[in-house]
């Protein structure tokens, strides 16, 4: 069964970088992109092109976004009820003490920055894979009792 | 690095203490044996005057006097403290409380196996990933 693994990222040499480290680290990872925080949320929330897309076992996040910032996506997601408990990772360049409080305050499950070369992008890939994909307990995926959407 | 491990198992606490021993950065593991002790650490109450802001808790569920999932609510619910990163470490694999402890904000969930060699690793991945890896929150939160 394929893990679904939602990464939000607008920079696509992290993301060309990000795909190859996790086939690398673990083929049986899924990785789905959405490129600013509007298209994150219409992703979670199933909405116009994204009508099926996978629930995400965990989502990978970064701060600094077009459209609705990383700050905003991660508020959004830890405020609904239907999207609360899947793990979301802060992935940034940024390494601000402000950010990283910030986001934990936010209820981010983990802040972690990105490498700077190419090689530790593996690092990293593999890090994730052994901790959060391998180790940890994911929230099981949604009971039928669960579906419904928020309204309002 | 502060740690404090909330755990009543006095086998699961020695086993976790090897795990951690020659880390480096060094951990100060604090042990609290159930609920009650770990707030009055927390909060910095009687004889834990003195007691550090742990850097990350490590939590069991089954816990006397107040349970894990009780403490986790009160730790999240307290705006002095729920900065700090709850990891649940638990022999339960049940599917309600996994889901229970992440809707009450637990950054993750690791179940204690039962095997020596795999319970010494899951603790290091701990160190690895959260201590080594992660960025923390910092102090004055």
């Amino acid at each position: 069964m394929p893990i679904e693994v939602l990464l939000v990222d607008d920079s696509l040499g992290d993301v060309r970088l990000t795909q190859g480290a996790f086939r690398e680290a673990n083929p049986l990872v899924h990785l789905d992109v959405a490129a600013d925080g509007l298209e994150a949320m219409a992703f979670l929330r199933h909405e116009g092109a994204h009508a099926n897309a996978p629930r995400p076992d965990l989502i990978l996040l970064d701060l600094n976004l077009p459209k609705m910032d990383g700050r905003e996506v991660l508020a959004h997601i830890k405020d609904d009820s239907a999207l609360k408990t899947i793990p979301t990772v802060i992935l940034t360049t940024s390494d601000a003490e402000a950010d990283i409080l910030k986001s934990y305050q936010l209820q981010a499950n983990c802040y972690l920055t990105k490498p700077m070369e190419l090689e530790t992008f593996e690092n990293l890939a593999k890090s994730i894979n052994d901790f959060w994909l391998t180790k940890v307990k994911l929230p099981p995926q949604r009971k039928t009792h669960e579906t419904g959407r928020r309204s309002g | 690095m502060e740690v404090l491990l909330v755990e009543d198992s006095p086998g699961d606490v020695r086993l976790t203490q090897e795990a951690f021993r020659d880390t480096s950065p060094p951990i100060h593991l604090h042990v609290a044996r159930d609920g009650v002790e770990a707030m009055v650490f927390l909060k910095h109450e009687g004889a834990q005057k003195n007691a550090p802001r742990p850097d990350l808790i490590l939590l069991d569920l089954n816990l006397p006097k107040m349970d894990g999932r009780e403490l986790l609510a009160t730790i999240k619910g307290d705006s002095a403290i729920k900065a700090i990163p709850v990891i649940v470490l638990t022999t339960s694999g049940s599917e309600a409380d996994i889901l229970k402890t992440y809707r009450l904000r637990a950054k993750c969930y690791l179940t204690k196996p039962v095997d020596l060699n795999e319970f010494l690793n899951v603790v290091k991945s701990i160190d690895d990933f959260w201590l080594a890896r992660a960025k923390l929150p910092s102090e004055q939160c």
